[in-house]
């Protein structure tokens, strides 16, 4: 089958989860050796700021301790992974139907407040919406997924709306 | 130093200072251990090359991302607040490549007794093509 002879990328499962949140999740407390480590390897190979790891500095800001780097991810090495956003299947092998190729699109991050040792973030997230276009690379399939962070506080950490393609 | 610039030394128009790191393989790895982000288009050529990159493993979207706020960290100092960061990928990050964020002042606003400034952002390698065209708002010490 053609490119041109494919009606839509768009599957079943995509319809059925427009716009509901999943299941929420919880992340392990942040430590501040988790937040050292990360600082470092971001900076690498430069020494990252003294925001992420002294707190004799930290205390001394607005911030009055060590905070996380803003891209900071505590839901890093989870025991249980969590299940694939809804969408076609993926490319196995040397699999190039059309739908079955993707790549990142991108995103865009609102932030709220920060987060700092001790606590405990909560995630959820839901397919937002997408949209279907005939590209260079065929028919192409632009879905927006919305995942929105929060901490033990119920306070805002961040909104991030993540670009998926798949072509 | 907690404050590095203030709202009133800022000018539309002023660009970033320079920020950039090669991405060798240490670089990738790193941040594939914070991250957690051991994929095997990222660490294996044989997959990189299966997925049509020819020149192998290719970098993290996400470690470009890092460098872009990191830059703006730098740029800011600790006391500003990011609120809000944003990116495209358009091309790749081969190993070896030197990434360089660029950012230019594209307006200053105060808002709800906040003093924000509004960013084009990129991040281009050593040929000069921009590999993330990006925007974000820095919310900046009076």
């Amino acid at each position: 089958m053609s490119d041109s002879e494919i009606p839509t990328l768009v599957t079943q499962d995509m319809e059925d989860l427009k716009g509901v949140w999943g299941e929420e999740r919880v992340a392990y407390p942040i430590s501040i050796s988790d937040i050292r480590k990360w600082a470092i390897a971001s900076y690498w190979p430069e020494k990252p700021p003294r925001i992420f790891w002294d707190e004799e500095y930290a205390i001394n800001t607005k911030w009055n301790g060590i905070i996380a780097p803003t891209d900071f991810n505590p839901f890093a090495w989870p025991i249980e992974r969590p299940p694939q956003a809804p969408g076609p299947p993926r490319a196995e092998g040397g699999n190039r139907e059309p739908g079955t190729r993707g790549m990142n699109g991108g995103q865009v991050e609102t932030f709220g407040v920060v987060m700092r040792p001790g606590d405990v973030i909560t995630s959820k997230n839901r397919l937002k919406g997408w949209n279907e276009r005939e590209t260079r690379l065929g028919l192409t399939l632009f879905s927006e997924t919305e995942i929105e962070w929060r901490n033990q506080n119920n306070e805002h950490v961040k909104t991030r709306i993540s670009t998926s393609i798949r072509y | 130093m907690t404050v590095n610039i203030t709202f009133d030394q800022i000018q539309i128009g002023d660009e970033l200072p320079v920020w950039s790191r090669k991405t060798d393989f240490m670089n990738w790895n790193r941040y594939a251990a914070v991250n957690d982000e051991f994929v095997y288009i990222h660490m294996d050529d044989e997959v990189g090359k299966a997925a049509l990159n020819e020149q192998g493993a290719f970098g993290m979207g996400n470690l470009r991302y890092t460098y872009m706020l990191n830059a703006l960290r730098d740029w800011a100092g600790d006391e500003a607040i990011i609120k809000e960061c944003g990116l495209q990928f358009r091309a790749i990050n081969q190993k070896n490549d030197i990434l360089t964020v660029t950012g230019k002042i594209t307006d200053k606003q105060s808002q709800d007794g906040e003093l924000l400034i509004f960013l084009e952002m990129n991040v281009i390698n050593q040929a000069g093509e921009g590999t993330t065209p990006g925007h974000a708002i820095v919310a900046i010490p009076e």
